[in-house]
């Protein structure tokens, strides 16, 4: 807490920031007491890591072919074996982790920014406009996510961008629902009634007041929504809609492994097993977001 | 109840006119001339018109819409740009799968998952909380195309217990009614057929339930717990009910509320994965007929599939809101 004495000599105490510094600390304590959520931060930490050191990390060139090779089982050569192409399968699902990170912050983006935008004039504004946005929403929500995604790609072309604006599209909704009704009980308190009475202008207010205010569900929202946007991606690229060859994305090497289910499972075995240890990662850590944020919520 | 009904009914209109927008705008969306990109590059510039022609493209916007939406009113949901065939006769014949592998992943998560669910929150903190919570979160997290390799590779290869694929073995006779292979050999008697069409159901249904599974069987837990710490269960338990009647009586029937919806809402999931699910364990079901579409860019029945999928949807949704009174008969709809 930062207090300082001013020439009245009464104690002027800085109590936004006290509150605001205290709420945060105070949530990542929370956190970081909570043993799955640090296993959480730990496999998304060793994501990133491995992603950016990946030319340090893996042991062959992701693309390097060895026709001689194709379907080497697990070695001191290549650890998790080879595939069709002879190509090392651990240094392809090191490489596959920089996509990963790609298509999360991507799609996840992309849902974000629009969501909350939507969330937030709707929720702020009301009456018809709220009305236009949420009914929209809900027609997007009628859709089971995956197979809009699916189509979406289907007609946009397959491609690894592609799969990433369809998995952001499909993710909107749930940005915006939860921004709106975030929106709609911080609109209603006094601070923001003071500062429409004292003639702030609403874009202000938006983008100063009431978006810093909603940041805590958006975070978890967007943890939470990382894991799924890979899974949904991986499921894409597994279709052959998502990542094209020769790129090291894990779903499209599951794909390209079904053949050598009965001869060589490992080919399908540790990139399925990445994307898994992955999306638990951010589901353990966004789960253990939401219960530091807002300690009602745990169970 | 009925005027509820009723007002929902009416309020589904202007959510099916969006999900018709939306199904109508896919074939919009295609880059470039939507008939060369179905027909291929060696098409020639007769073919491209003709498919034109019958697909309406040349006319305006809004002219295609109307007639799309006239003709989908009627059940035509136009034809297979590949074979031919109208898409809703392929659609009627395929949904029986779809539903019948939908309908067993559903009961196998709903079972497994209510069950895991309540006795962790019984068992508070146990070993079987611990066990069965950290098997839902990896639940959740799963990729269900490669559990399913993963089922494929213990069951049929290794094991040899379960076949890899399809619905039926080829030397098993069936008279179909219904088209649910299950449920015709029960109606026929041909427990033969039963147990065959049993074996290929468990490996894709187990797939495609395990994310509904673990996501009801977390909601559930919690839902339980929050109901366990009500007074009138303290007041059960205190005049001496057995636990059994405390717990699956009074306290569950309570805690189901947000069960159902989630229920509800994973039935889409199931919908959507049936794509993913059919295509590894060849199923012939609306997924992988829409699968094979994408592959042969017959953008028609992928259009109409996500209309039709998509109205099921929110006929579930809505079926879900209705059994809510029947659930909670405190729940008001006026």
């Amino acid at each position: 807490m930062s207090a300082e004495v001013n020439t009245s000599g009464n104690p002027k105490v800085d109590t936004k920031k006290a509150k605001s510094s205290s709420l945060w600390l105070d949530s990542m304590s929370r956190l970081l007491k909570s043993k799955t959520s640090v296993i959480g931060l730990l496999i998304i930490l060793t994501l990133i890591f491995t992603a950016i050191f990946a030319p340090y990390v893996a042991t062959h060139d992701p693309t390097e072919q060895d026709i001689f090779n194709r379907y080497a089982a697990p070695s001191s050569d290549h650890w998790l074996g080879t595939d069709e192409l002879g190509r090392d399968i651990y240094s392809r699902i090191v490489y596959g982790s920089r996509i990963s990170i790609q298509i999360g912050v991507i799609a996840v983006g992309i849902s974000m920014v629009i969501g909350v935008l939507l969330g937030i004039v709707a929720g702020y504004f009301g009456r018809w406009i709220d009305n236009i946005i949420m009914r929209f929403i809900d027609i997007l929500m009628a859709f089971p996510s995956i197979l809009l995604a699916i189509a979406l790609v289907a007609v946009l072309g397959p491609s690894l961008t592609n799969a990433m604006i369809a998995v952001g599209i499909v993710g909107v909704p749930h940005f915006a629902r939860i921004v709106r009704s975030t929106v709609l009980s911080i609109k209603e308190t006094e601070y923001i009634e003071a500062a429409r009475a004292s003639g702030v202008r609403n874009g202000e207010i938006l983008f100063r007041h009431i978006l810093p205010n909603s940041m805590a569900p958006i975070i978890v929202q967007a943890t939470l929504s990382i894991g799924t946007a890979i899974l949904d991606a991986a499921g894409l690229s597994f279709l052959g809609l998502g990542a094209q060859p020769p790129k090291p994305e894990w779903g499209a090497m599951l794909s390209d492994g079904q053949a050598a289910l009965q001869t060589a499972p490992w080919v399908i075995m540790f990139p399925g097993l990445a994307i898994l240890i992955v999306v638990l990662g951010f589901n353990l850590f966004g789960d253990g977001l939401r219960d530091a944020l807002d300690p009602r919520l745990k169970q | 109840m009925l005027n509820y009904i009723i007002r929902r009914l009416v309020m589904l209109i202007p959510v099916l006119i969006g999900v018709s927008i939306i199904a109508f705008s896919l074939m919009h969306l295609i880059p470039g001339d939507p008939a060369r990109s179905m027909l291929g590059e060696k098409a020639t510039e007769d073919q491209l018109e003709l498919l034109r022609e019958e697909l309406g493209l040349n006319d305006p916007l809004a002219v295609q819409y109307g007639r799309y939406v006239g003709k989908v009113i009627k059940g035509d949901l136009g034809e297979s740009v590949k074979s031919g065939v109208p898409i809703a006769e392929e659609l009627a014949s395929r949904l029986p799968a779809t539903f019948e592998l939908s309908i067993f992943a559903m009961g196998v998560a709903i079972v497994i998952g209510v069950l895991a669910g309540v006795i962790a929150a019984v068992k508070q903190y146990s070993w079987f909380d611990n066990i069965s919570m950290t098997g839902a979160l990896f639940g959740v997290s799963m990729p269900i195309f490669w559990l399913g390799l993963m089922l494929i590779w213990v069951f049929a290869v290794i094991l040899g217990w379960l076949p890899p694929s399809g619905r039926l073995s080829l030397d098993v006779e069936l008279e179909t009614i219904t088209n649910m292979y299950l449920l015709d050999s029960l109606l026929t008697g041909n427990w033969e057929a039963f147990a065959d069409a049993f074996k290929h159901l468990l490996m894709p249904g187990l797939a495609l339930g395990t994310i509904p599974m673990a996501i009801i069987a977390r909601m559930t837990r919690s839902s339980m717990l929050e109901v366990m710490r009500q007074d009138y269960i303290r007041t059960a338990k205190a005049k001496g009910l057995a636990k059994f009647l405390v717990i699956f009586q009074h306290a569950l029937k309570n805690a189901f509320l947000p069960v159902l919806t989630v229920i509800g809402l994973q039935f889409g999931y199931l919908l959507g994965g049936a794509v993913l699910t059919e295509t590894i364990f060849s199923w012939p079901g609306v997924g992988r007929y829409v699968y094979l579409s994408i592959l042969g860019r017959d953008y028609p029945v992928v259009q109409s599939t996500i209309l039709v999928v998509a109205t099921i949807f929110v006929i579930v949704n809505l079926i879900t809101d209705i059994l809510y009174k029947y659930i909670d008969p405190r729940i008001s709809y006026d």
